[in-house]
């Protein structure tokens, strides 16, 4: 059974067909790479999947349940997690707290002993809080710690999210360009995270323009253009379909075939 | 450094008993006391609603309505319901959380300033009620509220009111850093500064928000029926829009966010008009000025501004 399944997405906002008979599925611990042009439809893709909009159009399973139209926090609680392309990070709140927030589906949650401080409830917080620390140094950003995220480079907010979408311990991770805006060196940071992550058993479906990046770690690949389904399969099928390269004009086109070669 | 073992939570509440205990030392007389009576009652309120603006950045223009449904329920519990005093305290802070989740279960739906207007529009009708049943509630000229007695011991004198609503407002900080240290806690936090990614964090945006405005409530419930029982009279005036205005104001020039700003915010707007008379008179025109001048202040980014709690930003 496939860890998450997308079937006949679709979704127009006023006249512009955004999203047209969108279907894919990615098993589990499978790197799942969604790509296209800008403008495409990937982001509004991940939007319907993750509850934050809404269509008539299509269904989305995850293993195997109905989860269409649920709102975020419950699908969360089903195992799906996910990061923005525009960076949605609590910027008030250190880097160990963002991701203390992520832990929040693991914790037990209980106002009435919260307002008293009941003993557990300062004990849960000193776990969550090692937690969180771990997955900062998984991420790279053991010493930002207790840094405001407000503070942070883009490349180390990118990380972040990553960290406090996997302190849910998701069974299904959307990653929107994690890459992007990021230097070599961080890329190839990103790239080595993708991999542990998927691992693990998570799955990950990846949003990302840096060909190589998604040439490299992807065992399968969704093209989408103008909101439809262009091409789909193992990267060395997708970066030599001649479609593909069409749509892309050259520019990724051409990056691909030079990943290729 | 600090050590260990005294937290932030700790010093705060350690602190703040230590002030009461210092100023019952120096105050010379009956005057101070009935002053900083008022400063504890006026800084709970201010530590409610701090929770609800400060932590979560939500706004209430009516937070006043609470306060008088704590206030006028010690003063119509004993007369209309037979009721004692405590229990008729205890029955203004349930009031108070059932309307809060009454009024905010649909409206904490809605993203945008919904629970402005809509808590705007039931500290007026609050007002309304209290100034308009005359029959019962004694109408604009205000209320007795009988004296409190405790197993026997009949409680009076600034003195006695300035150690009970002190301990009160110590207790009231403790539960909000409580709160704030809590996964709860880190739930509003979060989301005041992104919904979007609190929903995909797992958290029920819209439950949390109306925990806080209950909880938000209650306090001010609790206020005002300390505030009734230390007058020992109460009129619609504690549940009016000026009011309202004044607990916000407390809440934004004692540093939003901050527990301890609170009850600096509350000292501040319950001291100045005592000591210069002449706010008596320009008490709006003051208000107003305090407000403009701190959201020019915080505006410049000194203090979490204003601006970014007022206008939640869009995902
Ligand atoms: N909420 C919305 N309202 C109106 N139009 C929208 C909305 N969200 C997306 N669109 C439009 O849908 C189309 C697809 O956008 P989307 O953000 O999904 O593209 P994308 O593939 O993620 O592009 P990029 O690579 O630039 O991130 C675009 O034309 C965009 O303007
Ligand atoms: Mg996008």
């Amino acid at each position: 059974m496939s860890a998450i399944a997308a079937e006949g997405i679709g979704i127009s906002f006023g006249g512009l067909r955004a999203l047209d008979g969108v279907s894919f599925a990615a098993e589990p611990g499978e790197v799942f790479s969604i790509i296209g042009p800008n403008g495409a439809g990937k982001t509004t893709l991940f939007n319907i999947i993750s509850g934050l909009y809404r269509t008539g159009e299509g269904r989305v399973r995850l293993a195997g349940e109905d989860v269409t139209g649920l709102p975020p926090h419950l699908l969360a609680a089903r195992g799906l997690s996910r990061t923005f392309q525009n960076l949605q990070v609590f910027f008030r709140m250190t880097a160990e707290e963002n991701v203390m927030v992520g832990r929040h589906l693991r914790e037990r949650q209980g106002l009435l002993a919260a307002l008293l401080h009941l003993p557990w409830v300062a004990r849960q917080n000193r776990a969550t809080r090692d937690r969180a620390r771990e997955l900062l140094a998984f991420v790279g950003l053991a010493e930002r710690a207790r840094d405001p995220a407000g503070s942070l480079p883009y490349g180390a907010l990118k990380r972040l999210e990553i960290a406090r979408a996997l302190a849910a311990e998701p069974r299904v991770l959307l990653l929107d360009e994690p890459a992007a805006g990021c230097n070599p060196v961080e890329t190839e940071e990103i790239d080595r995270l993708i991999a542990a992550i998927a691992e693990r058993g998570t799955t990950v479906v990846l949003v990302e323009h840096d060909m190589k990046l998604v040439m490299r770690i992807s065992h399968r690949i969704l093209v989408l253009n103008h909101g439809r389904m262009l091409a789909q399969g193992r990267p060395a099928e997708v970066r030599t379909n001649p479609e593909v390269i069409a749509a892309y004009l050259g520019r990724h086109g051409a990056e691909a075939a030079h990943a290729a070669g | 450094m600090a050590p260990a073992w005294l937290t932030p939570r700790r010093a705060t509440v350690a602190g703040l008993a230590l002030l009461l205990a210092a100023l019952w030392l120096v105050f010379p007389s009956g005057f101070y006391f009935r002053i900083a009576t008022l400063v504890w009652i006026s800084a709970l309120a201010a530590v409610g609603l701090n929770l609800l603006m400060g932590l979560a950045g939500q706004v209430s223009l009516g937070h006043a309505g609470f306060v008088g449904i704590g206030a006028y329920a010690v003063a119509l519990g004993p007369r209309h319901l037979g009721l004692d005093l405590l229990p008729s305290l205890g029955l203004g802070l349930v009031l108070a959380g059932l309307l809060a989740l009454l009024v905010g279960r649909p409206i904490l739906r809605l993203r945008g300033h919904y629970l402005a207007v809509a808590t705007l529009g039931l500290g007026i009708l609050v007002w309304l009620v209290l100034n308009s049943e005359v029959a019962i509630t004694g109408g604009p000229d205000g209320i007795q509220v009988q004296r409190l007695v405790l197993v026997g011991w009949r409680v009076a004198g600034a003195e006695t009111w300035y150690w009970i609503t002190g301990l009160a407002l110590v207790l009231g900080v403790l539960v909000a850093l409580n709160l704030e240290e809590s996964p709860t806690g880190r739930a509003l936090r979060a989301l005041h500064d992104s919904e979007v990614a609190a929903a995909v964090a797992g958290i029920d945006v819209a439950r949390a928000k109306l925990a806080v405005f209950v909880i938000a409530a209650v306090y001010a419930a609790l206020a005002g029926g300390l505030l009734a029982l230390f007058n020992r009279f109460v009129t619609p005036q504690a549940a009016d829009f000026l009011h309202s205005i004044e607990l916000v104001t407390m809440v934004v020039i004692g540093g939003m966010g901050s527990s301890l700003g609170a009850v600096v915010g509350a000292a501040v707007l319950t001291i100045l008009p005592q000591a210069l008379t002449v706010f008596h008179d320009y008490e709006h025109a003051v208000l107003g000025l305090t407000i403009i001048l701190f959201m020019i202040f915080l505006r410049q980014g000194i203090v979490p501004s204003l601006a970014a709690l007022l206008a939640r930003r869009a995902p």
